[in-house]
């Protein structure tokens, strides 16, 4: 009885999980070809080193973002996570001898990325993760690999009030709990904060009248403001630098070189170009230049 | 640095907590009674209408009704203007149909002797559960308001993810901006609320002290 109670359920979301499909593909075409990822045959690396390890076992688990289209996004009914980190991810396992179906996507969220690279739950994260000093303290980033700035969504009548963060002073400004954006305009700028769990959320209210901006990073601004051209506006110059890097363990030098190596040799060759123009390239934004590397310590 | 910023976010959200928790309590406890009111009345209609609310609000998740509070009113013009008011109206609207059972649960508690001899000195029926009825039942059911009451305080918790910045949005802020001090940012969260339980428990334990009915 339990069983099938459990199946009809199973059977209802799936109903859900279809309708939702269809709606996305409707939305945005299907268009998207996915640039090929070159695959390293039997790549040589040092014994006893995390590469050769990896390369050995033929798999690897990435932590990546599940809710951020564009960056890294799990449709509805899809199986496979899209977006730009992950295509990021494909590269690194790439290099690695590994191809993209044997890569384990892992969900991570803003709260767990730490926790889940200490305890060894994945081999790393790219998951739209700011490079700062308080996290290097605990877990290894390299990178970056892309450099995107803090931007406001308003709705339209709003465009000319409100045309940079000089004045979001007491203007109720809503973005993601816990994330940095947030804290950024109300030390900086005075803004009344409006947490909410998702990015979607925060649209609903925005749309409703019940907050007078939305700030998070431009290139999710941008996807939604493609979404509603009449009603939304991304206004104003980035005015943060966030820096997304790739978390590996603490410590683990000799990876992080070879994570860089890879990221620059995708700089070199085009793939990285490929990757953004193939996700976030799709709602309009340039191609930038790829990010300069920092050193790894 | 850490230390400044972890106390002046703790601060800041204890505050938030706190305000919610009290107006929440306040209109949960006064709904409550005038709902507990209705379920033990002579009249057939207010009896349902009681009944319809504790099915209804006793059986609806709280993030439903958070999300029809945040969501669906602003839609209809209502509240427009306060996430605090609308998480207040979520967080009562809940907690008020928890407060009715069990003070009607006190009421039945009372023996039916003292309404029977209120009335016959000539009480009416509000005068009656006012002034006879009631005082007793309150002061049978203080475990179990307590109790009430301490899930109130965890289920502010709720309201972190619906645009409040509450204990619980401090956290998740203080995790995004200091991973290395996890330990110290979850357990000075826990401190803080069980700061809260301990005093309604506190206080539950010396009103029952006090008035308590001993039999």
């Amino acid at each position: 009885m339990a069983t099938r109670s459990a199946g009809r359920t199973r059977r209802a979301a799936f109903a859900a999980v279809a309708a939702g499909c269809a709606l996305v593909l409707a939305a945005c075409g299907g268009d998207d070809e996915e640039p090929s990822v070159e695959v390293e045959e039997n790549p040589d690396f040092p014994a006893g080193s995390t590469m050769a390890e990896l390369s050995e076992a033929g798999s690897i688990e990435i932590g990546v973002k599940i809710d951020q289209p564009g960056i890294g996004y799990l449709a509805p009914g899809e199986d496979m996570p899209s977006g730009f980190d992950i295509e990021i991810g494909k590269i690194i396992a790439g290099a690695l001898g590994i191809a993209p179906e044997d890569v384990t996507w892992t969900e991570t969220v803003s709260d767990n990325r730490e926790p889940f690279l200490q305890q060894g739950n994945v081999d790393i994260v790219i998951a739209s993760y700011s490079i700062t000093d308080e996290r290097r303290q605990v877990v290894g980033q390299t990178g970056p690999y892309y450099v995107t700035g803090q931007q406001i969504l308003v709705r339209e009548e709003d465009k000319d009030t409100i045309t940079g963060p000089e004045q979001l002073a007491d203007v109720k400004t809503c973005s993601v709990t816990g994330s940095t954006s947030l804290s950024n305009v109300v030390d900086d700028y005075g803004a009344e904060p409006v947490p909410f769990d998702t990015y979607s959320d925060c649209l609903t209210q925005l749309q409703n009248g019940s907050v007078d901006a939305m700030t998070t990073d431009g290139a999710i601004l941008l996807g939604y403001a493609a979404q509603a051209p009449d009603e939304l506006e991304v206004v104003g110059e980035a005015f943060s630098e966030e820096r997304y890097g790739i978390g590996y363990q603490h410590g683990d030098t000799e990876f992080c070189e070879f994570i860089n190596d890879t990221l620059q040799e995708a700089y070199d060759d085009g793939s990285w170009a490929e990757a953004f123009e193939a996700t976030l390239g799709e709602s309009g934004v340039e191609t930038p230049d790829p990010p300069e590397l920092d050193a790894c310590q | 640095m850490y230390r400044s910023e972890l106390i002046s976010r703790l601060s800041d959200g204890f505050i938030v907590t706190l305000q919610l928790l009290g107006w929440s309590m306040l209109i949960a406890t006064v709904l409550g009674t005038l709902l507990a009111a209705m379920r033990v009345s002579p009249i057939a209609p207010l009896r349902a209408v009681g009944v319809s609310y504790v099915n209804i609000f006793r059986n609806t998740p709280l993030v439903v009704l958070f999300l029809i509070a945040v969501v669906g009113l602003p839609e209809l013009g209502l509240l427009t203007g306060s996430f605090f008011w609308r998480a207040v109206t979520a967080l009562s609207l809940y907690t008020a149909a928890f407060v009715c059972e069990v003070l009607r649960s006190g009421i039945n508690t009372v023996q039916a002797g003292q309404a029977e001899a209120a009335r016959a000195i000539g009480l009416t029926f509000g005068q009656t559960l006012r002034l006879v009825v009631l005082p007793q039942a309150f002061r049978n059911v203080i475990p179990p308001l307590a109790s009430v009451y301490i899930a109130l305080t965890k289920n502010t918790s709720v309201a972190s993810a619906f645009g409040i910045l509450d204990l619980t949005y401090q956290l998740s802020d203080l995790i995004e901006d200091f991973p290395g001090s996890l330990y110290w940012n979850f357990f000075s969260i826990a401190a803080c609320y069980i700061l809260i339980v301990a005093v309604i428990s506190g206080a539950a334990a010396l009103f029952e002290r006090r008035v308590g009915v001993s039999r």
